[in-house]
């Protein structure tokens, strides 16, 4: 093939196998689905402005909450990453593209049909999902409305579309990376996705089995989920976090990643312990799969079980501590500046580290008898994963924007985007630890007055969180169309392959593999 | 650094197809199928009729068509010479994730019989930490259900009686060795493990038939692997036949009819699946396809087989033995 | 298949019209809503920390939290204290120039094991409660907790004493046409009874999907599984009113299916468990007798009120089940009505089934209530014998 730049036109989006193109089509569907998710979340904070019913019936406030967290996670947080993996591995791994190109476009195109489908439920007769982003049996199966069907099919080919961009994204790591770019040369963002790809091929057939069961329990009369034909509720809950708590790690992994890039251009030192934090990954990711049931304690579970998720679960605190301590000590001693991706790689290891910390408390299974399904764990997971996923995408977008496009963004505004979310999530998130060690249940579109001044606060917070997304999108727009022109390095001396090409980057790179030092 | 010019210097061009149309096809008739498929089912539980069934044939045409057109083409594409010797590793690494992806499908339903039959069973049964006051709670041990596998009764039998939504197949109807109805000699299963370890052994032969050059031996022993690979089939279907029809054990009958059909049957759907990829290699190597050194489309279908093969022996010890 | 269910797509551009809207909306709003609704004392609303609760075991759960807090909290002070110590000192701006250092195996290998010390630390005394927890032997009371969509229902083993526990909160408040009381969302028409100092053992389960029976006083949270029994116990040390809610999402009134406890001295449990055994003598008395259209009106409206308007509506309008007004069943044949009412609807879960939560005098009674309320002007009705004649002769 020749050296020659994109076709014309729409076909070139629909049709494309550049990595780039494709890379660019998943970060805005991502954006496009972060806003959609964070409307549903605007509705659901609306509601709980102030105690009783104003703005929705309970019906609709729990499509709203399931719809919320299938489409943050599924369609906001999981492929953004892959967008990005699909942006910066082959340029970080010197090759020319994606290992398999044409999958690489399938794998996006499936998305917009299944969140189309997906979104379309709520305009169906008896409305849409209603039974949280777990969907627990029986009451995704039995007791769900007819739309359960398309939302299952919906699940089966977002897996299916999370499989072959995971196993394009391992081949071209294990088989395209230029000659000498050994393993241990990798940046850690190849080394975080290679082992998220890993988790993702493991865990999604578990999820499409678990799908297909509830499909089967629902349509074709069989018994996994009831106990009157010899099977059990809990099954499905077993099944659901075998897929569901490394999925949440799935969600951090790429963000561990891009934290490991940009704290050492900043900081102007080597990233402290390279390889441990590589072994410190494949720790994480070893131990997420036997730590599951900490989603369970309240379920019963015998005691010989509930030790031990409970033991395994807190290890996880161990190889998460190496991380976080590596990323302190490459700052220590350097000589940082606090560019917009600075901040917000920051911000990203203080606030996940908080949200670390909660979730070693609800780890702790008796103490989570007091703390499961309440707005503690809202709080918890809120802060893994918004200043952990979501600012650590931010951060990359800030970081790498200007060698995608060429031009500089404007780092007052970049500055001013930062301090408002930073400020607008710590007003949302934090008080929900408060209203929930009170006692306030998650999932409920209505509450008692004593939790009524905590849940006005959070839901100003959230919009001035959600709002300034408005003006992250305003920011990204300004730099595409124009601005002061980005250098090949656009930092001070960072490391990596990508930075040794053109900005923007040519459309095609590395059409013949780069020498590694 | 001498090293690394050189590998510069002879480095083959990884091939980058130029745009393509598959992709956004298979997606529309992906879409088409299971938008049609779950209108259909949800036209089945209303008891109502509409075109559910015909949007997602017409899916499932769409995309099996583009899904040929874009498998012809990379076919072509390899014969042309167009595919470096790391692309068609890349072919071999995809391959491999993919079937390790098959196995963890399998891994959820094998994960569900280990629980039901030794966790949740028990307890229901009343034995346990979790079944101890299922007595005193006068769950179903208080109607008299007692647990045992293979579950040929319900507990909502037990309870309910004639009533009951969900019925069991009865005494003595398991597919289990015991049950066998014809006697152990014409015990279906056994006939079936004897049909897939073979194929996998033809299709071992096939393989060194064609690494020899042996075109003749690579045909022969391929298509009698897709003939064994029909017969399991057919094995399977009278087995089916026999279970629904003579023993009343169906999907609907319980937790145990649930773990036998499901498992079984999407071992079935495996089977035609790979039984499908290796008539396509026979096609495909009497159109002259394949050469000794350049046959992964072939390797891929056989890996699936064997992959194939040891979830049924799995199957064997776990559904019908044990 | 009606895909765009046209209702659904207004509603949705309203909510998110109003939402758009709501900062200013709400600031606004809030006055008028909030002023006349019950104050809370100061000390509850800024309530930030788990409760202490009244039980061995919620004390012991209390402690091992705020011990793991504190020590995330000296865990975060030191790691933030680094970090922020570099942030101030090594920044470019202040001149400082990076080092170079980029491993250390001492170091690396201190901050894995020491945190895995401080891991076994907590370890130890979150086993010795987990044990202690789990120990629900040796009881000597024991309830069944039945979870239904959206009520508890509390039955005393070996007593013969049964009851749901509804929401008592009325509609009104709800939508905000009506000052909201002190325990908005927190009260129930009949709170579980229990005395102090005796191990109460709960066997909880539940009817139709999951629910999670969670007192936080109490320290006890299990779920409500549909076919299981899980157990928890607790032996309360002072006498009160103890509230919770339902934990675990079951559907549409999630939110609207507290539980309260009331722990008595135990001279006044057994006066209240003898005026109990009392009244269900009386009902099974009353279950032959006759009542007039007016009695069976009136029961019949409050045995709606209680079990039916959630997916019935308020004036039977319909919601998640149809509408009873003037079609169907409701105007039908009386007997295919009673079979509703007994068996549910063959197929539909989630209509439930009545015939074993309703006496058979609140049967007949919600069923003529219904027959003659909102212009249905059946003008027949039914006594509980007739009811009692239907489930015999099935
Ligand atoms: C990005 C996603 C993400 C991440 C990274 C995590 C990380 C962790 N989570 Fe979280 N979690 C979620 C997303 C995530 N979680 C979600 C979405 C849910 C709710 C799902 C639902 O129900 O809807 C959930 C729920 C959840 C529960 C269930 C709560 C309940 O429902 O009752 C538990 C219980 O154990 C838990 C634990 C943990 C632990 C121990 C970690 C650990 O990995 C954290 C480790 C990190 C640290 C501990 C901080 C840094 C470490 C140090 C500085 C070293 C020194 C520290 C010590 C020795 C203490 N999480
Ligand atoms: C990555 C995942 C992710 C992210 C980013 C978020 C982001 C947010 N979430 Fe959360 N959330 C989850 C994952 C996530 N969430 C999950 C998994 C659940 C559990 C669901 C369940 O219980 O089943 C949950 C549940 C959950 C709840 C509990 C609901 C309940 O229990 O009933 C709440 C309540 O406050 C909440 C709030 C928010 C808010 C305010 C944000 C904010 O960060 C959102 C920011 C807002 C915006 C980004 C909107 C910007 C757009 C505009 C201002 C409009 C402009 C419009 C156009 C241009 C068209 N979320
Ligand atoms: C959890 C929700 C729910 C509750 C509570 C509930 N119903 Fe229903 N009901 C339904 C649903 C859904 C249907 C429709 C079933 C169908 O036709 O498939 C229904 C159907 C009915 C019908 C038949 C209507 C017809 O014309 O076909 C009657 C009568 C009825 N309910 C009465 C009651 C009464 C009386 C109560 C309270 C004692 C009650 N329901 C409580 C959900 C509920
Ligand atoms: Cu019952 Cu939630
Ligand atoms: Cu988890």
């Amino acid at each position: 093939m020749g050296d020659h730049g994109p076709a014309k036109g729409f076909g070139r989006w629909l049709f494309t196998t550049n990595h780039k193109d494709i890379g660019s089509m998943y970060l805005w569907f991502s954006f496009a689905m972060f806003l959609m998710g964070g409307v549903f979340a605007l509705v659901i904070r609306a509601e709980l402005f102030q105690p009783g019913l104003q703005l929705v019936e309970p019906e609709f406030f729990n499509q709203m909450t399931t719809m919320h967290g299938l489409v943050m996670v599924f369609g906001a947080v999981m492929p953004a990453f892959v967008g990005l993996a699909n942006w910066l591995i082959p340029m970080m791994v010197g090759a020319p593209d994606m290992a398999l190109p044409r999958m690489n476009n399938w794998s996006f195109w499936i998305l917009p049909f299944a969140f189309t489908l997906l979104a379309s439920t709520l305009f169906m007769e008896g409305g849409g999902p209603n039974f949280g982003w777990t969907f627990y049996a029986p009451l995704s199966t039995t007791y769900a409305p007819p739309s359960v069907t398309y939302f299952i099919f919906a699940v089966h080919i977002m897996g299916a579309s999370s499989i072959m961009g995971s196993i394009n994204i391992i081949a071209t790591i294990l088989n395209m990376r230029a000659p000498g770019m050994t393993l241990m040369k990798m940046p850690l963002f190849v080394w975080t996705w290679l082992i998220t790809a890993y988790l993702l091929i493991a865990v999604m057939p578990v999820l499409a089995g678990c799908v297909t069961m509830m499909l089967m329990d629902i349509h074709f009369g069989t018994s996994f989920f009831s106990a009157a034909g010899g099977g059990d509720p809990v099954l499905f809950q077993h099944v659901f976090w075998f897929f569901g708590h490394p999925e949440v790690y799935i969600m951090i992994l790429p963000a561990f990643g891009i934290a490991s890039a940009i704290i050492p251009t900043f900081a102007r030192k080597p990233l402290f312990g390279y390889a441990s934090m590589v072994y410190a990954t494949a720790s994480i990711a070893f131990l997420s799969f036997i730590v599951w049931a900490h989603h369970m304690f309240t379920v019963g579970m015998p005691i010989a079980g509930e030790l031990f998720f409970m033991y395994a679960t807190m290890l996880i605190a161990v190889p998460t501590g190496v991380k976080v301590f590596n990323w302190v000590t490459t700052m220590f001693r350097g000589s940082m500046t606090f560019e917009t991706p600075m901040l917000f790689a920051i911000a990203f290891v203080i606030l996940f580290t908080i949200g670390g910390f909660s979730g070693l408390m609800l780890s702790i299974a008796p103490a989570d008898f007091q703390y499961h399904d309440t707005y503690f764990v809202v709080a918890h997971f809120h802060y893994v994963l918004v200043p952990g996923a979501i600012f650590s995408i931010f951060a990359a977008v800030y970081y790498w924007l200007p060698k995608w496009c060429g031009n500089m963004y404007d780092e007052r505004l970049g500055k001013a985007h930062f301090w408002l979310s930073f400020v607008g999530l710590n007003v949302t998130f934090f008080p929900m630890h408060f209203v929930g060690l009170a006692g306030m249940p998650r999932r409920i579109p209505d509450y008692a007055l004593q939790f009524a001044d905590f849940n006005q606060i959070a839901s100003m917070g959230a919009f001035l969180f959600g709002f300034s997304q408005v003006f992250f999108l305003f920011i990204v727009i300004k730099t595409i169309r124009g601005g002061q022109k980005a250098t090949d390095e656009v930092w001070d001396n960072p490391e990596g392959l990508e930075w040794t090409v053109a900005s923007p980057a040519p459309y095609h790179t590395f059409t013949t593999p780069p020498a590694i030092k | 650094m001498s090293t690394d010019t050189n590998n510069v210097d002879g480095y083959e061009h990884y091939y980058v197809p130029e745009q393509s149309a598959f992709p956004i096809l298979a997606s529309i008739g992906l879409f088409a199928l299971i938008f049609g498929l779950a209108t259909f089912f949800n036209e089945l539980q209303a008891e109502a009729t509409g075109a559910g069934r015909y949007i997602a044939i017409a899916g499932f045409a769409m995309l099996s068509a583009t899904l040929f057109a874009w498998f012809r083409q990379t076919v072509v594409e390899n014969m042309a010479g167009m595919n470096s010797v790391q692309l068609k590793r890349s072919y071999v690494w995809g391959m491999g994730w993919f079937i390790f992806s098959e196995v963890m499908f399998f891994a959820a339903f094998f994960g569900a019989l280990y629980y039901v039959r030794n966790l949740a069973g028990p307890w229901l049964g009343g034995e346990g930490e979790k079944g101890q006051y299922m007595e005193l709670a006068k769950m179903w041990v208080a109607s008299g259900y007692e647990y045992a596998w293979p579950p040929m009764t319900t507990p909502d039998e037990a309870v309910n009686g004639a009533k009951a939504l969900v019925q069991g197949a009865g005494e003595g109807n398991s597919m289990y060795p015991r049950d066998a109805h014809n006697g152990l000699a014409l015990w279906l299963p056994m006939w079936n493990t004897i049909l897939l370890l073979s194929s996998s052994v033809t299709v071992h032969i096939a393989h060194n038939g064609l690494k020899d050059g042996n075109r003749a031996k690579f045909q022969g022993w391929l298509f009698a692997t897709v003939v064994l690979a029909i017969a399991f089939l057919y094995l399977q279907y009278m087995e089916y036949h026999e279970a629904y029809v003579d023993l009343g054990l169906t999907l609907e009958s319980g937790i145990y009819g649930t773990t036998f059909f499901m498992l079984t049957g999407f071992h079935g759907f495996h089977v035609f699946l790979g039984m499908t990829m290796l008539l396509i290699m026979l096609l495909r190597s009497l159109k002259g396809h394949f050469s000794h050194d350049d046959c992964f489309g072939f390797e891929a279908a056989s890996w699936y087989w064997h992959f194939v093969d040891v979830v049924w022996v799995c199957l064997f010890f776990f559904v019908y033995i044990i | 298949m009606r895909l765009i269910g046209k209702q659904l797509a207004s509603k949705l551009l309203w909510v998110l019209s109003q939402v758009l809207l709501l900062p200013a909306l709400l600031m606004t709003s809030v006055q008028a809503f909030g002023a006349s609704d019950a104050a809370v004392d100061e000390a509850q609303r800024w309530g930030l920390n788990m409760t202490e609760g009244v039980t061995a075991v919620s004390r012991e759960i209390y402690d091992l939290h705020m011990l793991i807090f504190w020590i995330c909290v000296w865990i975060g002070v030191v790691v933030f204290g680094i970090m922020f110590y570099s942030m101030i000192m090594h920044r470019k701006s202040s001149g400082a120039v990076p080092s170079k250092f980029h491993e250390s195996t001492a170091v690396e290998l201190a901050w894995t094991l020491i945190p895995a010390l401080i891991l076994v630390l907590m370890a130890i005394p979150a086993t010795s409660s987990l044990i202690k927890i789990y120990d629900s032997s040796e009881a000597d009371i024991n309830i069944k907790i039945v979870g239904y969509r959206w009520k508890w229902q509390y039955e005393y083993l070996g007593e013969d004493v049964s009851f749901f526990s509804n929401l008592a909160t009325p509609q009104d408040e709800i939508y905000g046409l009506a000052p909201k009381g002190e325990h908005y969302l927190l009260e129930v028409d009949e709170p579980l009874v229990i005395p102090v100092n005796k191990k109460v053992r709960f066997l909880i389960t539940a009817n139709d999907v999951l629910h999670a029976w969670w007192v936080p006083a109490l320290a006890v949270k299990r779920d409500a599984i549909p076919g299981f029994v899980n157990d928890a116990w607790a032996i309360v040390e002072e006498p009160g009113i103890y509230r919770g809610q339902c934990a675990e999402l079951c559907g549409k009134d999630h939110g609207f299916m507290p539980i309260v406890v009331h722990a008595m001295e135990e001279a006044d449990y057994a006066n209240w468990l003898a005026g109990k055994k009392e009244e269900a003598e009386e009902l099974k008395a009353a279950m032959s007798q006759t009542f007039t259209m007016d009695e069976l009106y009136a029961r019949g409206e409050k045995v709606y009120q209680a079990n039916c308007v959630a997916c019935h509506g308020a004036n039977g309008g319909g919601g998640l089940g149809p509408s009873l007004v003037g079609t169907g069943i409701t105007t039908g044949p009386i007997n295919a009505h009673i079979d509703v009412m007994v068996n549910g609807v063959a197929g539909n879960a989630v209509m439930p089934v009545f015939g074993n939560q309703l006496n058979n005098i609140d049967l007949a009674s919600v069923i003529t209530f219904k027959r003659n309320a909102w212009g249905n002007n059946m003008g027949d009705e039914l006594q509980p014998v007739d009811i009692l004649t239907f489930k015999k002769n099935q």
